[in-house]
């Protein structure tokens, strides 16, 4: 009988604790940090194996050693990121139900088709790579090769098919709800296919393609200026630079589709971006400053550029802040902020592969100046960073709902005590994952490239 | 019914982690035993090698597991996670730390460095699978309600059925780890190793058994609604099923024929996970919510019932393809032995 207690109770505590979880913005904060440590990893799931793939055909087509070397080096470090993109992947899955019940308890049903189609994905990823990394010289050299052509599939897809969750979650459809609020008549397909899937799929691929460009080039323009220019480091250094010379520019183009669709989709959002506060006929655009306390600091301001742009009409009104309940904004200077740094750190990823495409098409050879791979080293962070506000910017600018318009997170936050510890945990653990990359990635830089040619298998790890 | 295809779905992706992310845990518990940085060395090689090109693969089964329930199950998805947030996370944190352990064991600079790592990879290798077998013990013995219930971390799951099945999963797991290393070696043609993993195959069936025969004691005490399910019907079938298959691979190992023992063992366990699922019919969470009311709607379920049935069609192929190769030594290098790190005279010479 007194067992039975606990039991009885136990619903209306967790009732009781659903409203009130002190710890909502540790439990966002730790979400957003595995966000953070996982997406850099999803990048090189999305882009490095085509790009690993490209220099194995240059082999087989050329029979030039330096290739073969080069793509089997590289396929060691894609093993690598992906084993520590498995296991972030895994902490986002349990952290999705840990931290957000409720969300997943109501809407699992409506987007989790994306995430099973996911999961099939991820399983064709993780057996044809170990297939290709372990098969080196084992393998058949077209089998070789047609064992990679899975794992650039499933990494297009893979990501493509969580995009499409993300895109539902802001623009969220495919399911009717009754007058208790239950979720009816779903449509998975509609539910992927909603309208912020396309936009957002195709710069989170080219982000992707601009993220390994920039970060692979930098480590070999680091060579360079050591005075390492053999045609190992020159093949490392200009396949990955052509990679963002043609994906930075082109994401401008994209970027500026997916602004156009936020400004149809989510008027509220875009205003956020811009730090837009009334609802303005001919809106005009500020080009960066710094975003506080309600205002635009600084910044070069152009007359109906942001009317222009969001809708390709110099006197379009732009709805404003004012149009939302002061409670249903997002925190504008997050949003603001990180979508300038995005778009300045873009604009100049963009004029740094115009500058390699320019001396590469105009004079038939790499740029000259020193200066010109300092920027390359420093590409590869700014990348970073600039991947990290665009999802900022789409995060936090959905906020305060996890499900748009329709669920606030605290709504579908979980009741448990323990977030600051387990976001402590977390912080450690992540620390913990980012050493041993660092250390098997040095320990790999270390070995002379000319062993890739002597080792049989693709092994990463050597043993003592 | 399409509620029951997905479950039998969901199970046999739960049977599929047991049994190869069982295996994989069960390595890094010989790993642990296998005695003093010289003696265990060739083991602890053997068990690394190994586990190499495989261990992604075994991995995302759990992956499957996590989705297939969000999906197709969300109602008891949203109650589960919230209720067992504790050994969840910890389950997840092993995971982690075994994962960071094994590639970076080889890295170490000292024997002492060498043996802290070693022991954490063995260590997280068995918090891992204790962790989740505590998990479905509360799950089975009807400690989550439908609602969910975070009040009581520790409580849910600190009590005696879920303490003993975690330790079932982890003797299962060290187990099938056993059998599947034997049936490596004998491939590769390391005759001592082989007999060594023999013999700790049947010391650990005997120790699996022993736990599965003492325990049902503990749970008819302690959770008596899942002992009449497991004693009674469709329930007591399966059990017998398991316990015919175990000692069937009892008798397989002994006489040394591994790969046959392979199937068995994972069909024991396989067989002890449907004894479960009939056990506690119709309820997904016993006594609170069953497996119709958990569900999702039909056409959230015939999407993934055709998508699974799709995505096996292009899975299996490949895993066979993937297993293929390295059961024939196509994958990854020969054999070496992780002795601890390097002395200074190795390092020097």
């Amino acid at each position: 009988m007194l067992e039975s207690i606990p039991t009885l109770l136990g619903p209306l505590v967790a009732q009781a604790d659903a409203v009130s979880q002190p710890y909502l913005l540790e439990a966002r904060q730790m979400q957003a940090l595995s966000l953070a440590v996982h997406i850099p990893l999803v990048c090189f799931g999305i882009s490095f194996p085509a790009v690993v793939l490209f220099v194995e055909g240059l082999w087989l087509r050329t029979g030039n050693p330096v290739y073969k070397q080069l793509a089997k080096r590289w396929s060691k470090v894609m093993l690598i990121l992906f084993a520590i993109g498995v296991v972030t992947g895994t902490i986002l899955s349990f952290e999705l139900g840990l931290l957000w019940p409720r969300f997943m308890e109501q809407w699992g049903e409506v987007f989790g088709f994306a995430f099973a189609l996911e999961g099939v994905a991820f399983f064709v990823e993780a057996i044809f790579i170990a297939v290709y990394v372990y098969g080196w010289d084992r393998l058949p050299e077209r089998w070789h090769l047609a064992s990679g052509i899975p794992i650039v599939i499933a990494g297009v897809a893979g990501s493509s098919l969580v995009i499409a969750v993300n895109g539902w979650m802001n623009t969220p459809q495919g399911f009717e709800l009754d007058a208790q609020g239950n979720v009816t008549d779903v449509s998975p397909l509609n539910a992927l296919l909603n309208p912020n899937l396309w936009h957002e799929e195709v710069h989170m691929y080219l982000a992707g393609f601009i993220v390994v460009g920039a970060i692979v080039s930098g480590v070999y323009a680091v060579a360079w200026l050591r005075g390492r220019r053999g045609p190992y480091y020159r093949a490392g250094l200009v396949v990955p630079l052509c990679v963002l010379a043609l994906a930075a520019p082109a994401q401008i183009v994209v970027g500026d589709w997916a602004a156009r669709t936020v400004a149809e989709t989510q008027p509220i959002k875009l205003a956020a971006f811009e730090g837009l506060h009334e609802t303005t006929e001919g809106a005009d655009l500020t080009l960066g400053g710094w975003y506080a306390d309600g205002k635009v600091y600084g910044g070069v301001s152009i007359p109906k550029l942001l009317s222009f742009l969001a809708f390709h009409d110099p006197n379009a009104t732009v709805t404003g802040l004012d149009q939302a309940p002061e409670g249903d904004r997002p925190p504008v200077a997050w949003v603001r902020n990180s979508f300038q740094i995005m778009v300045g750190i873009g604009t100049l990823l963009a004029l740094l592969g115009l500058w390699f495409l320019w001396c590469r098409l105009r004079h038939g050879r790499l740029p000259r100046s020193r200066w010109f791979y300092r920027f390359v080293v420093a590409a590869g962070p700014l990348s970073l960073v600039a991947l990290i506000a665009g999802w900022i910017v789409t995060e936090v600018g959905r906020q305060p709902w996890i499900v748009y318009e329709l669920m606030r997170v605290e709504e579908a936050v979980t009741g448990a005590e323990g977030v600051p510890v387990g976001y402590a945990t977390l912080v450690v653990v992540y620390i913990g994952l980012a050493v041993i990359a660092a250390v098997m990635l040095r320990r790999l830089a270390r070995r002379p490239p000319e062993t890739e040619l002597e080792r049989g298998a693709g092994e990463v790890e050597v043993l003592p | 019914m399409l509620e029951e295809i997905a479950l039998i779905f969901l199970l046999v992706g739960l049977t599929a982690y047991a049994v190869l992310g069982g295996a994989d845990f069960g390595a890094g518990f010989w790993d642990l035993t296998a005695g003093s940085a010289s003696r265990g060395a060739r083991m602890r090689g053997f068990i690394h090698t190994a586990m190499g090109p495989v261990w992604e693969a075994n991995h995302v089964w759990l992956i499957f597991v996590l989705v297939m329930t969000w999906t197709c199950f969300p109602a008891a998805f949203g109650p589960l996670m919230e209720t067992l947030y504790v050994p969840l996370f910890l389950a997840a944190v092993g995971i982690i730390l075994r994962g960071a352990a094994y590639a970076l064991r080889g890295e170490a600079a000292t024997i002492s460095e060498a043996r802290g790592l070693g022991a954490m990879f063995a260590l997280s290798s068995i918090l891992a699978p204790f962790f989740f077998g505590c998990a479905i013990g509360a799950i089975a013995s009807g400690e989550v309600p439908a609602e969910g219930d975070a009040s009581r971390p520790f409580g849910v799951w600190l009590n005696p059925t879920s303490l003993l099945i975690g330790a079932l999963a982890v003797a299962t797991g060290a187990y099938n780890a056993a059998v599947f290393l034997a049936a490596d070696a004998k491939r590769a043609g390391i005759a001592d190793l082989a007999e060594a993993f023999r013999r700790r195959a049947l010391g650990a069936a005997i120790a699996a058994g022993a736990l599965a025969l003492g325990g049902l004691a503990v749970i008819n005490a302690d959770a008596p609604d899942l002992f009449d399910g497991l004693t009674s019907g469709t329930g007591l079938l399966a059990v017998i099923a398991s316990a015919l298959a175990g000692l069937i691979t009892i008798w397989l190992v002994a006489s040394g024929r591994f790969e046959p023992a392979r199937y068995t063992s994972a069909t024991a366990v396989g067989a002890i996970i449907a004894g479960w699922a009939l056990a506690q019919r119709p309820d997904f969470l016993p006594g609170e919510l069953t497996f119709e009311d958990a569900a999702a709607g039909t056409p959230t379920l015939t999407f993934v019932v055709i998508g699974v049935v799709v995505a096996l069609l292009i899975i299996v192929p490949a895993l066979y393809v993937l297993f293929r190769l390295k059961l024939e030594g196509r994958l990854g290098e020969p054999v070496q032995p992780i002795p601890g790190a390097p002395t200074e005279e190795e390092r020097a010479g």
